[in-house]
């Protein structure tokens, strides 16, 4: 089974260069907003889409992206509303892949079986469930990838190479190098010691390694993209997004342009960069 | 009945962690190594003797254990039925079963080498309670308190930080219990190269529901002895009150298995449970969060919503996972009990047995109306008085004080 996300990291390797994977979150600031948000995405530069699924209690993200999903649960959004969105992208998009990523209890109350169905008829590509390590895989890993969804894992500075096969076991589409102990938004990587960790992923999975969590600026886009196959940003787009809101916290003439602007310089960042060593 | 029913009910939980479909490790990635080596870590500490000597002294010579079984003479002659004993907690080191708890975990890390303890803390006890053993100990001690919990339990702020620890006053969501423990979690995740999280309840990702539970279970072993050695058998029934159910765990484990004994858990009910209130089994469902499945209060699209109780330690919107089972089971009877029932138990108490008990312990109290007057005088009937009330003296005056005027 290939999907859109092997389909996509097949084609960056022809071209010779690394993923600009992008986070924003589903119903940010309202869901209108955040559909154009996503649908501007590809344009400026983005290849893989990461839509955040609001929940209350996000016990892993950092203070930006924890507002951006009461801002969105505010605004009515819901796991169903989320679904609709990605419908309504891929009515203009059926290339860029569409990964959804969040907390497992509004999956488990949608009901997992009727989620997947869902999720896959509504052109989603993949999952990262944040709170579902590999001990807890019966529980929507393994029913995910028997429909169709790639299950992307999460590997932190604590896999150490004894637990990395566990890890990677039941992980598809690409691995999800998480380059600081900590929550999103918080310190920044070193970039060497990245370049370690990716290499040693390497060592055990042929899958691409995307590198996320503190990465906001092209030139470090530019210096993780050199080391990895792809590189991950969430919080600077889910600022950029806020600082254009009103003093009311509603979208604006510049919500879509603000995130779409930083988006082309970072992808500018990432597509400067020399090819990923493989 | 149910066709599950297992052969024993403390045989629980399974290696991954799960009473029946509850509990089992729902949490990052990078916190799943360190919870592979707690797991492992206490294991080792539980089946060494040293450990289990070491513990025992600073039980009965630092926290003062056993806690007395006192039988409540005025209470049950008010009430006029069951003859109520007192499971006395709040007369523990720092006023709470808490310590027990605590305790152990301290011990723990230390074992694993960890230098500095991470906790949440609703009404503070918890909070009290590892910020003493920090001190006995030596170790940094960090308390994350949402703002709330901080304004309306001021004593128990002063004594941690007295004690000192640093006490971070949670500013997200509705800022009480739930929020403490989604902003130690990512301080966890933050430092978990050298810190250790000492969770106060019986819930968290396995191995802490097993643990704090065997921790605690002190309570009831204590009671068996003690009811044995004042009336020469075992209760009829049991009452405790549950927020994430650590003391009603340590009270009941021990007689899960003895079908004579009664059980009842008391949530707290708040304003009402058609308003807002605390009580997960009463009006929750099952679902995930904070590291395992249990009942939780939330809305259909599985956002999890706010709790409410007059009681800051009951204030959660989730349960332990074994209480969970337990329910389902039906081996434990869950009640709940209002804010205006707890009020009343708390003066009742104060009043009848020179005891001011918890706002917490009180809901437990609230029952006795209910369950104690329609039961036999040679009803044996024991209620964990899991905490005093000192911390709430400050906060019911001016409930009180408010209703004067």
């Amino acid at each position: 089974m290939t999907t859109r996300i092997d389909a996509t990291f097949a084609e960056l390797k022809k071209q010779g260069r690394s993923a600009f994977v992008t986070f924003v979150m589903a119903g940010d600031p309202d869901p209108k907003t955040a559909l154009d948000v996503i649908k501007a995405l590809p344009k400026a530069g983005a290849d893989i889409i990461e839509i955040g699924m609001p929940f209350t209690d996000p016990m892993a993200d950092g203070p930006s992206i924890q507002a951006a999903g009461l801002r969105a649960l505010k605004a009515g959004m819901t796991l169903r509303k989320t679904l609709e969105m990605v419908r309504g992208f891929r009515k203009d998009d059926d290339a860029t892949p569409i990964v959804l990523m969040g907390y497992y209890n509004p999956i488990y109350i949608y009901g997992v079986d009727t989620f997947l169905v869902d999720a896959k008829a509504a052109g989603v590509d993949g999952l990262i469930i944040v709170d579902l390590p590999p001990e807890e895989d019966t529980e929507l890993c393994i029913p995910a990838m028997k429909a169709g969804l790639n299950f992307i894992r999460l590997a932190t500075p604590t896999t150490d190479d004894k637990r990395l096969p566990a890890v990677l076991a039941n992980t598809s589409g690409f691995v999800y190098y998480v380059s600081i102990t900590g929550i999103t938004g918080s310190a920044s990587a070193d970039t060497n010691a990245v370049g370690e960790a990716v290499a040693r992923i390497k060592r055990h999975t042929k899958l691409p390694v995307c590198v996320g969590f503190g990465i906001r600026t092209p030139e470090a886009a530019r210096a993780i993209a050199e080391s990895a196959n792809g590189a991950v940003v969430g919080t600077a787009l889910v600022d950029a997004l806020k600082d254009s809101l009103d003093a009311e916290g509603r979208a604006t003439s510049r919500t879509v342009t603000a995130v779409a602007d930083l988006v082309s310089s970072l992808a500018q960042g990432v597509r400067g960069a020399k090819q990923a060593a493989e | 009945m149910n066709p599950n029913l297992p052969n024993s009910f403390r045989s629980g939980p399974d290696e991954r962690g799960h009473f029946g479909i509850f509990g089992g490790r729902f949490v990052a990635e990078t916190l799943m190594p360190l919870i592979l080596e707690l797991e492992k870590a206490y294991a080792e500490a539980k089946a060494d003797p040293a450990f289990q000597a070491e513990m025992n002294g600073y039980l009965k010579d630092y926290v003062g254990r056993p806690s007395p079984l006192y039988f409540a003479e005025r209470l049950t002659e008010h009430l006029g039925g069951a003859k109520i004993y007192l499971k006395r907690e709040e007369l523990n080191h720092t006023g709470s079963h808490k310590v027990n708890n605590v305790l152990g975990q301290i011990m723990v890390a230390r074992r694993m080498g960890k230098k500095r303890i991470i906790a949440e803390t609703g009404a503070g006890q918890h909070g009290v309670a590892t910020a003493t053993l920090c001190a006995r100990f030596g170790l940094e001690c960090v308390v994350y308190m949402g703002a709330v919990d901080v304004a309306r339990q001021q004593p128990n702020v002063i004594r941690m930080e007295m004690l000192g620890a640093t006490v971070i006053p949670v500013q997200s969501g509705a800022r009480t219990l739930k929020d403490a423990m989604n902003d130690a979690l990512r301080d966890w995740v933050t430092n978990v190269h050298n810190t250790f999280y000492c969770i106060g309840t019986v819930a968290g990702p396995h191995p802490y529901p097993m643990m704090v539970r065997d921790f605690q279970s002190i309570i009831g072993h204590e009671t068996r002895t003690q009811m044995q050695e004042a009336e020469g058998r075992l209760p009829d029934s049991l009452i405790a009150c549950i927020g994430g159910g650590s003391n009603a765990m340590g009270l009941f484990h021990p007689f899960l298995d003895d079908p004579s004994v009664e059980i009842f858990g008391v949530e707290a009910a708040g304003h009402g449970l058609t308003q807002l209130h605390a009580a997960s089994i009463a009006g929750g469902r099952p679902g995930v969060l904070h590291g395992n499945r249990t009942y939780l209060l939330m809305d259909a699209d599985g956002q999890i919503e706010e709790a409410h109780s007059i009681s800051a330690g009951l204030d959660y919107p989730g349960i332990g996972p074994e209480h969970a089972w337990l329910h389902e089971t039906g081996r434990v009877k869950y009640l709940s009990a209002t804010d205006e029932e707890a009020l009343a138990a708390f003066q009742l108490l104060s009043r009848l047995e020179g005891i001011i008990p918890a706002l917490e312990s009180a809901h437990a109290i609230a029952k006795l109306p209910e369950l104690a007057p329609q039961r036999p005088k040679d009803h044996l009937m024991v209620v964990n008085l899991s905490g005093r009330g000192d911390k709430d003296v400050p906060q019911v005056g001016d409930i009180l004080k408010g209703r004067k005027t």
